[in-house]
């Protein structure tokens, strides 16, 4: 099927853009994969359910501390298994020169650049949505602007993570001492879009008198939109031999 | 290029640091604030000029790479970025003193500290990269890479920590400052310029040998990586 596919972007213009069609594939890949075995979403989510209780404990049951800065536990949860996430959609492609065999397919690289980033913003999602019930039950606190923003910002926020966090990755997955590399390089990194996440959180829950939303959510798109530029740029050379 | 050049640039450089000193602290009059302890702006303020001068050096060897890959660029990034790391460090060290007497803490959240707080681990990172991958290609690229993506975060991270509030006082101009103080100043950030040259003439040459001599005896190289090929070619 997909074949014939590649035979007609030989003659004319295709009506869906072929970079398209096979982010869609190794997206549909990444996911058939982790819904096979569920170990990585499994592990992600009691990890981070892990590492909101962590806090609760590190800085006591001061429950007014603890509920006005819920925000940036949730996001330190979601950037801790971030980590855990990332490193384990490369070291798949790892096992057997998958990568390799993805590539002499072949795959445009741009495309397992982006089937991967938002293979991995999904995933982070997806444990944000889980995480958001228990949040609210361990710090008590209240969404006050509606669940919809707070989507928004955990789509933005997540993305945000992936799109270095990706190439990254990509580049640490190869390297020695991999597990201490990813974090070391992605962290100062996505600060500015941890910042920005955390505000916003905080924002969403607790009201935002001052409106100032609107400015930390235009700081994530923009955030968005460099690291997805210079993801779409970089990534060909990172796994080009 | 002539032998004694580099030799000569790093004691010019050394040189102009003592005359420097001199200007700075007995040329150069008190500041009507704070008295003596400005002084270290003589050292703190170009340490971080020149940081960043070295960092954009390796910024745009990185990007230079990836469109004309030579050794002489992979090795000229990495010198830069080392030196770089260090002037930072150093600026940082000073500020962080100068802080104390003056706003009366040693660490505050302002965007410009914070910026280069950010900034000297997000270096380090790329420093501890190069040092984990042994393939001198792919550490090049890979390292290439990280340093473009690294130097891109400098504006996002200045402007989402200045929506913080800020307390660094406000550049001054050489129009508001007395010309002694401008002219100690440019004197020192001269002597730190030869001084950067120097170190990283002399890290590149370093640099470069290290390069040449990974490419010409790979295998005199300790084992990049045990891929399952190279161990079963061992067992052989």
């Amino acid at each position: 099927m997909r074949s014939t596919a590649v035979a007609q972007v030989g003659r004319k213009r295709p009506i869906v853009p072929r970079l398209f069609t096979e982010t869609v594939l190794i997206l549909g890949k990444d996911l058939i994969l982790e819904w096979r075995t569920r170990t990585r979403l499994n592990a992600l989510i009691f990890f981070s359910f892990a590492t909101l209780l962590m806090f609760s404990f590190a800085l006591g049951p001061d429950t007014k501390l603890l509920k006005e800065n819920a925000g940036g536990y949730f996001w330190l949860a979601i950037l801790f298994s971030s980590v855990l996430a990332l490193g384990e959609s490369f070291r798949i492609e790892r096992e057997n020169a998958s990568l390799d065999g993805l590539r002499l397919v072949p795959i445009d690289a741009k495309a397992i650049f982006l089937g991967k980033a938002l293979g991995n913003a999904l995933l982070l999602v997806l444990l944000g949505i889980l995480l958001l019930p228990v949040m609210v039950a361990l710090y008590g606190v209240t969404v006050a602007m509606g669940i919809g923003r707070l989507f928004a910002v955990l789509a933005l926020g997540s993305m945000a993570i992936s799109w270095p966090g990706t190439v990254y990755s990509a580049i640490a997955s190869n390297a020695r001492a991999r597990d201490v590399l990813l974090p070391l390089l992605l962290f100062p990194l996505v600060l500015p879009a941890l910042l920005a996440a955390v505000k916003a959180t905080g924002l969403v829950l607790h009201g935002d008198p001052m409106l100032q939303l609107g400015s930390w959510l235009g700081l994530l798109i923009a955030f968005n939109l460099i690291y997805w530029a210079l993801g779409l740029a970089l990534f060909p050379q990172v796994i080009e031999d | 290029m002539r032998k004694w050049l580099r030799p000569a640039v790093g004691v010019l450089g050394f040189a102009m640091l003592v005359v420097g000193a001199w200007f700075g602290l007995v040329k150069a009059p008190p500041d009507r604030e704070m008295g003596d302890v400005y002084r270290i702006i003589y050292v703190h303020v170009p340490c971080f000029w020149m940081a960043f001068l070295a960092v954009t050096l390796n910024f745009a060897c990185s990007a230079l790479y990836l469109i004309k890959g030579s050794w002489k660029l992979d090795a000229l990034a990495e010198s830069s970025a080392e030196v770089g790391v260090l002037f930072g460090a150093t600026g940082l060290t000073l500020g962080s003193i100068w802080a104390r007497p003056t706003w009366g803490v040693w660490w505050t959240w302002d965007p410009r500290l914070t910026t280069a707080a950010i900034m000297l681990v997000s270096y380090a990172g790329y420093l501890a990269l190069r040092r984990f991958v042994e393939d001198p290609e792919r550490r090049a690229v890979w390292s290439a890479v990280v340093a473009i993506i690294a130097f891109a975060d400098v504006p996002i991270i200045w402007y989402s920590v200045q929506w913080w509030k800020s307390q660094h006082q406000i550049q001054s101009s050489p129009k508001t400052v007395d010309p002694q103080m401008v002219f100690a100043l440019r004197w020192n950030a001269l002597a730190m310029l030869a001084l950067l040259i120097f170190f990283i003439w002399s890290r590149y040459r370093i640099a470069l040998r290290d390069r040449q001599q990974e490419v010409a005896l790979p295998d005199a190289l300790p084992p990049a990586r045990t891929t399952p090929v190279q161990a079963s070619g061992a067992l052989k």
